[in-house]
């Protein structure tokens, strides 16, 4: 044997040595960790970007997670839990928030500053990074946001300042109980920046990234694949488990289930629409449905120009009525959807159902009521334009509700789908009776949903416009208790028949029966790699 | 020669040229931008992404940029959809592997289909014919977007000897499906056209003396019967190599390759503006090239062509 072989011999050796060491029992179930502790999962498309502060959708929002980390984080009910801020004080009403940050560290070896978030935040809102998600500082009502967006003021205006390396002192125009909880998003991450400022639009490529949060990007292969690995920087590095996460882009969701049927995938999300019921009948132990914070609902076009007999709540609410959602909970989806009779889901955090009159009406019921009040406004002949964006499960929905309406109120619709930026087009530009819509939570909080319908909310595309609605949705944002608000706010949704609302999103999913740690009770679904682990099998 | 190689070089430019213009146009006329998504942006947020882009211009400003940065920097602009991204990076990084896979593509098709389409002429009418004609047939009904998840099933799910997709800087487990899945369909048009073609040849009187004159059946066909007989086919086969080179989005879904392919038809459902320009360009480059090179293979093939 030579000496080249020897070495490389002896270099197996110590590798398999230290992944030995790598397995043992989890600190705190107790349960036998495996030698192998990576986890992959199928990402449906290739993110855009990860740049915290231009990222605006949820696959790079899961990838940012991992690998920047905000001055809180969530834990796996979702409740908000100290990140980088170890601890934070409210003041003068919650319109000023004092964070006191941890000693951590960069994937370089800086600390991570309070001076880094400030960047970050000006980073965000400055014209100039031309952030999508731009509009999230705005949301966070930090003082000047608005006026830095839109190119009136500089960045260095905004309402958050470092008070020294580990004080950032936040200001904002008025009093946020949440705003803590919005410091987990993305936008709001630090980031490194010299790193940034030397590289540019390359400072997320592999090579350059600099980052703090639990793992490091280590590897980039657009529409391939992707890495990431523990950060041994990470201020918590030794509770994390998982030692390598990777991504998979898989375009095609049966391709994507034959791979995981075949050990490729840890994780496979979402499901082949209408195979739930048969996937977990194969596998009960590894297929879950969850709820998803989204709704999906048709608008109706209440424009003073669109069709007259659209504008006649009766009419509004005898279309509403006559949708049998079962039918298309249980038959079409069938993934633990939700029928849904009001907007915002279900199980959004604090949100208490409101009393809607229709929801446990018998459908036999609700068919007979819809009937009485057609013949009640005297519309006849009704023909209407049903708009919704190219997909399968979208179509469905519609050609079975299409014949509801016809066979139970004799109203033709005419059905026409596009491709979705021409949908979108279509849909922003009123030519439509009904609209095929869900809006999906930016945040786990009922607002999320009902502020939509407010006048001057730019994805109203029904324009539903009520001065009562708008100035309850205001209240709410400085009110103790806005849940009462948001209960109100949906009863007028529901006597006016502002949209009709189909059925809440559940996420259906396969997890290896291997990984554990899983954030089942996450309503938002966001998922740390820190928190995983393999057990032996 | 020369000249005539010259002189489609120099006319290959007006074309790209207009066919600039005309994605242009048409690209801007699909309703929708590249930063409209189910949230209608604030004004103010829309306004700072135009102003970024470029979007802001007049049209003809914009395309006028647009050329001057290709043709005096090279530079194809930035991806408005993968932000972190330029147009080279992606085509960098996308096209190595198309072309690996295109590539490798193209010689089995070639290879086999000309095989299957020579022996079966040769062969007219015997069993031999029949089961060339029947592979090309069964490789011509199986549209690849079927064969791609049977694969899948078959070597990765049943057998275990293949990675259910991926590319991994390509190696050749990862190429072996994605040529099988693209090559199959040329595979059986190539034999199909080598073999009508060959029969048509074989029966020509110059066949027949050749034949008369006692020479060996192979030196028949390979001498005096090929070189004509590959003329519809050598047509077919340069535009069918641009085709496989420049990617199939069937296959870059289906096998998580990362090829070209699928970022092609992902920039158009995105107005991902100059993403779909530098695909579109690059394409219509390497169409001009190879029709180019196509007719010099005539030349070359038939003595009777004259340029």
């Amino acid at each position: 044997m030579n000496l080249k072989a020897t070495l490389s011999l002896t270099a197996a050796a110590m590798v398999l040595a230290t992944t030995a060491l790598a397995g043992g029992t989890h600190p705190v179930t107790g349960e036998a960790l495996s030698d192998n502790q990576t986890f992959t999962y199928r990402l449906l498309d290739q993110f855009p970007t990860l740049d915290p502060q231009l990222n605006e959708e949820t696959a790079g929002g899961h990838v940012i997670r991992d690998l920047f980390e905000g001055l809180m984080i969530q834990d796996a009910d979702g409740n908000v839990i100290p990140g980088v801020a170890e601890s934070y004080e409210a003041s003068n009403g919650n319109m000023t928030y004092t964070f006191h940050l941890r000693d951590a560290k960069w994937s370089n070896g800086d600390p991570v500053t309070a001076q880094d978030f400030v960047y970050a935040w000006q980073r965000a809102a400055n014209p100039e990074t031309a952030s999508p998600y731009a509009w999230y500082v705005e949301l966070t009502s930090m003082v000047n946001a608005k006026e830095i967006v839109a190119g009136e003021m500089d960045p260095s205006e905004l309402g958050v300042k470092a008070i020294d390396d580990k004080t950032l002192e936040v200001q904002l125009t008025q009093p946020l109980p949440y705003f803590p909880a919005m410091t987990t998003y993305a936008t709001l991450n630090p980031v490194h920046q010299a790193t940034v400022e030397e590289f540019g639009a390359k400072w997320t490529d592999p090579e350059n990234m600099v980052s703090n949060g639990a793992y490091t990007l280590t590897a980039m292969v657009l529409n391939e694949y992707h890495t990431r690995e523990k950060n041994p920087m990470y201020w918590n590095a030794d509770s994390v488990i998982i030692e390598k996460t990777t991504g998979y882009v898989i375009n095609d969701v049966n391709q994507a289930l034959t791979r995981y049927k075949a050990g490729e995938i840890d994780h496979l999300e979402p499901l082949p629409p209408g195979q739930y019921p048969a996937l977990k009948a194969e596998m009960p132990d590894e297929a879950s449905s969850v709820p998803r914070l989204c709704s999906y609902y048709y608008a109706f076009n209440l424009r003073p120009d669109a069709k007259p007999e659209i504008q006649d709540p009766r009419v509004r609410r005898a279309l509403t009525l006559a949708i049998d959602r079962d039918v298309i909970v249980n038959q079409i989806l069938k993934g633990g959807q939700w029928p849904a009779y009001n907007f915002a889901h279900l199980k959004t955090a604090g949100f208490e159902m409101p009393e809607i009159d229709f929801a446990g009406m018998s459908q036999k019921d609700r068919d007979a009521e819809a009937k009485r009040l057609m013949e009640e406004s005297g519309v006849t002949d009704l023909d209407i334009k049903l708009i919704y964006n190219t997909s399968e499960s979208h179509k469905q929905i519609a050609t079975i509700v299409s014949q509801m309406w016809k066979q139970k109120l004799g109203v033709a619709t005419t059905l026409e789908n596009m491709e979705w930026k021409t949908y979108l087009n279509v849909r922003r530009d009123g030519q439509f009776d009904l609209a095929r819509s869900a809006w999906c939570a930016d945040y786990n909080e009922a607002s999320t949903f009902l502020d939509l319908l407010t006048t001057t909310h730019g994805s109203n595309d029904g324009k539903f416009s009520n001065a009562e609605y708008d100035s309850l949705m205001t209240a709410s944002k400085t009110s103790d208790n806005p849940n009462e608000m948001y209960t109100k706010a949906e009863k007028i949704i529901s006597d006016e028949s502002a949209i009709a609302p189909i059925y809440h999103y559940a996420n259906t999913f396969l997890l290896s029966e291997d990984i554990k740690g899983w954030p089942y009770n996450n309503a938002e679904n966001n998922w740390y790699s820190k928190d995983f682990y393999r057990v032996a099998e | 020669m020369l000249s005539f190689i010259l002189r489609r070089l120099a006319i290959a430019i007006p074309t790209l040229l207009i066919l600039v213009v005309f994605s242009y146009v048409i690209m801007y006329a699909a309703p929708g931008g590249p930063f409209d998504m189910e949230r209608t942006l604030p004004p103010e947020v829309m306004a700072n992404l135009e102003a970024k882009y470029g979007l802001d211009k007049p049209l003809i400003v914009q395309m006028w940029n647009y050329v001057y940065n290709v043709v005096v920097h090279f530079d194809f602009g930035p991806s408005f959809m993968y932000k972190d991204q330029t147009v080279n990076d992606i085509v960098s990084q996308g096209f190595p592997v198309t072309l690996t896979y295109g590539f490798w593509s193209f010689v089995v098709a070639t290879v086999v289909g000309m095989s299957l389409g020579i022996m079966a002429a040769v062969y007219h009418n015997s069993w031999l014919d029949y089961v060339a004609v029947g592979i090309s047939i069964g490789a011509q009904v199986l549209p690849n977007f079927v064969m791609a998840p049977i694969l899948v099933l078959i070597f990765t799910l049943w057998l275990g000897w293949l990675p259910g997709g991926g590319w991994q800087g390509g190696q050749w487990q990862y190429i072996v499906m994605p040529v099988i899945a693209l090559s199959t369909s040329f595979m059986a048009s190539i034999a199909r056209l080598t073999r009508s073609s060959m029969l048509e040849v074989l029966n020509a009187n110059y066949i027949r003396t050749a034949r008369a004159k006692g020479l060996p059946m192979r030196r028949v066909i390979f001498r005096h019967a090929l070189k004509p007989a590959l003329l519809p086919v050598i047509s077919y086969l340069g535009p069918a190599f641009v085709g496989m080179i420049t990617g199939s989005v069937v296959i870059d879904m289906y096998f998580s390759t990362g090829g070209i392919g699928v970022f092609f038809v992902n920039s158009a459902l995105n107005r991902d503006y100059s993403v779909i320009m530098g695909i579109t360009i690059l394409t219509g480059a390497l169409t001009v090239l190879f029709n180019l090179v196509v007719d010099i293979l005539y030349a070359w093939i038939d003595p009777k062509i004259r340029y």
